[in-house]
């Protein structure tokens, strides 16, 4: 990480101070207005169009110097979606893909 | 604060001292002490490895309490992506926060400014899942014992949360170097992408973000995520719009 230490403190802020206004946003307002059903409505996928887009260049584009994605990492990444998937449960899938990546690790060294 | 006997109640009903919703509350979290714990120490872990100090980590998992904002901030923060996308990123996904507010707002908008504000910073998935629906299937509850029965879940979920990030500073540093800790956080993330894909909308949602996201991968700032978020918002919310539509007609 490249970003000076008064940075990281700005960050750290800004993002506990937006956070909780997100929260308190509605709580707030209450009596005053309603968000209409259609803005809820695109709320709602915020976390599901947020990160699977996040992680995609990481598991799928090659890391610099490399002309080719990591099979170890995709192997990875496909195991803890889809344990994740099958058994609805977020702890079992890091389990899975965590093995997977130490597991294949130790083959190819 | 019991405002009728707890006599009149039917057996199924919560009963309205704020106290029992409470304690109700904290033993209804219990079971989210498994999702929490690890999630807490994989943030610390990871803070540690980034490059953050034992203060930073802290005062990030205590000021922002929520490990899905903190551990995509590290991601970015990595990769050296420009402070304001960082920060706009992270927050994108706790928009979702809004939307929790604004389910909770006609249930706990009536307490004071004072408890609003405790009950805004202590909102999680947690919080706001279990109160939810705890609410919505005991109409009798007073506010009183809603606000019990929250801060009972919350006060489980706090400290569990804060002290798992601790252990996960600690244990970060007995970790040896040649453990691959850089794959960690896609793994973390990944995890809980499967149990988000719920409906045909949520599916399509994530295909257009992952999609999007690659295709726009060679946008300078990282701002080609937020533009695939967006539009994958978009496509969640058409998606739903026409299944209910589709639902809706014989």
């Amino acid at each position: 990480m490249t970003v000076s230490t008064t940075a990281l403190w700005g960050v750290i802020a800004v993002l506990s101070l937006g956070t909780f206004l997100l929260r308190f946003s509605f709580l707030a307002l209450i009596g005053k207005r309603q968000l209409p059903d259609r803005v809820l409505r695109v709320l709602r996928y915020t976390p599901v169009a947020v990160i699977p887009g996040l992680m995609a260049p990481q598991i799928f584009l090659p890391s610099l110097g490399d002309t080719a994605p990591d099979p170890v990492k995709l192997a990875a990444a496909a195991a803890t979606l889809l344990v994740g998937l099958w058994s609805r449960n977020v702890i079992a899938a890091m389990a899975s893909g965590i093995a997977v990546l130490a597991l294949m690790t130790w083959i190819t060294v | 604060m019991t405002t009728s006997p707890p006599s009149q109640l039917p057996p199924s009903q919560l009963p309205l001292s704020a106290r029992a919703a409470y304690w109700r509350g904290f033993r209804d979290a219990s079971p989210f002490i498994l999702i929490v714990a690890p999630f807490g120490m994989v943030f610390g872990v990871v803070a540690l490895d980034a490059g953050f100090t034992v203060a930073q980590t802290m005062a990030f998992t205590i000021g922002t309490y929520a490990g899905a904002a903190q551990l995509a901030a590290i991601q970015m923060l990595s990769e050296g992506a420009p402070l304001a996308i960082v920060i706009l990123t992270a927050l994108a996904v706790n928009a979702r926060m809004a939307m929790y507010s604004a389910a909770l707002a006609p249930h706990l908008g009536g307490a004071s400014w004072g408890h609003r504000a405790l009950l805004g910073y202590l909102m999680v998935d947690q919080t706001y899942a279990l109160s939810a629906m705890v609410y919505d299937s005991h109409p009798g509850m007073t506010l009183g014992a809603k606000i019990g029965y929250y801060l009972g879940v919350a006060s489980l979920i706090w400290p569990v949360w804060v002290s798992a990030t601790l252990v996960g500073v600690i244990a970060g540093n007995l970790i040896p170097d040649w453990v691959p800790l850089g794959f960690a956080v896609p793994i973390a993330f990944t995890a809980m992408i499967g149990p988000m894909l719920r409906t045909l909308a949520h599916v399509a949602a994530a295909l257009v973000s992952v999609v999007g996201a690659l295709a726009l991968s060679a946008v300078p700032y990282s701002l080609g995520l937020l533009v695939a978020a967006g539009l994958a918002m978009l496509t969640g919310a058409a998606v739903e719009g026409w299944m209910l539509r589709r639902r809706g007609e014989p």
